[in-house]
């Protein structure tokens, strides 16, 4: 499965990448804000994508619901700082799949992921 | 103004953020009040606007030492002056948001801002600030909560 990274950090998109050991997913690209990451999304076409809120040009929210507009079968980790209840709720009404707080250990990160594609298989 | 409550609001997404990313804990000094509008920073500090419920700025500033290292501790190996700024913001980032916890949706977080290599441009936008000492091995930061 193909997994797309959004993040406006570098950081945290490389460590994404570094750190999810999830033998059926493989990084076909990573975007820096909402409007990187729909235009990513239309030339390589991921079954899955972690996605920031707190982005430049097109934040996190706004891309969920475009990437669910362009395939409604994407599942959509949503990975921020965002900690309150009503952002959680909003981000999954919009058509995210799952929610992990930053920070996030490594642990953390691929038991949201493990859980994200178990969900999916159900 | 900030109550004791918020104040540890910011003391635990302070202390959450070297506890889990960098799997070594951080401790804080205790909180002081800066009343002349000037708190001080160090060469790396990611700014924070806030608005919505409550205005103002939250900033981490730390030195270049502690940012290295806590790069290392996330198995990063590029600590480039580009990765630095990126990781003061995101520190700066991941502390405010995680406030929103306490805070609720109102209190609404920028993108960071960036300032490097010039702390003296470093402000507060009204006189009072909360300074949170920060002690991380053997460096020293500071979390800066600036609101209305």
């Amino acid at each position: 499965m193909k997994l797309m990274i959004v993040d406006d950090s570098n950081i945290i998109r490389r460590r994404i990448e570094r750190s999810q050991q999830i033998d059926r997913l493989e990084v076909v690209g990573a975007a820096s804000n909402g409007r990187e990451a729909v235009e990513l999304f239309r030339r390589t076409n991921p079954d899955v994508v972690t996605m920031d809120l707190t982005m430049p040009e097109m934040d996190g929210i706004e891309c969920v619901q475009e990437l669910v507009a362009l395939n409604p079968n994407v599942l959509i980790l949503v990975v921020s700082a965002l900690a309150d209840k009503a952002t959680a709720v909003e981000a999954i009404e919009k058509g995210a799949n799952g929610f992990l707080c930053k920070p996030f250990s490594d642990r953390q990160l691929n038991e949201a992921l493990e859980e994200l594609l178990s969900a999916s298989e159900a | 103004m900030l109550k004791e409550e918020e104040i540890r609001t910011f003391i635990e997404g302070a202390t959450n953020y070297f506890e889990t990313s960098a799997q070594q804990a951080a401790s804080v000094g205790s909180p002081y009040l800066v009343t002349d509008g000037k708190p001080g920073a160090f060469e790396y500090t990611g700014v924070i606007g806030i608005s919505g419920a409550r205005k103002g700025i939250v900033y981490f500033t730390a030195p270049r030492g502690m940012l290295t290292v806590l790069l290392m501790r996330m198995q990063e190996t590029d600590s480039s002056d580009e990765n630095i700024k990126d990781l003061v913001g995101e520190v700066a980032n991941t502390i405010s948001g995680n406030a929103r916890r306490d805070f609720g949706k109102n209190f609404v977080i920028s993108v960071p801002t960036v300032i490097a290599h010039d702390p003296d441009k470093v402000s507060a936008p009204h006189a009072r600030s909360y300074v949170i000492p920060i002690n991380w091995r053997t460096h020293s930061a500071k979390l800066v909560v600036c609101l209305e």
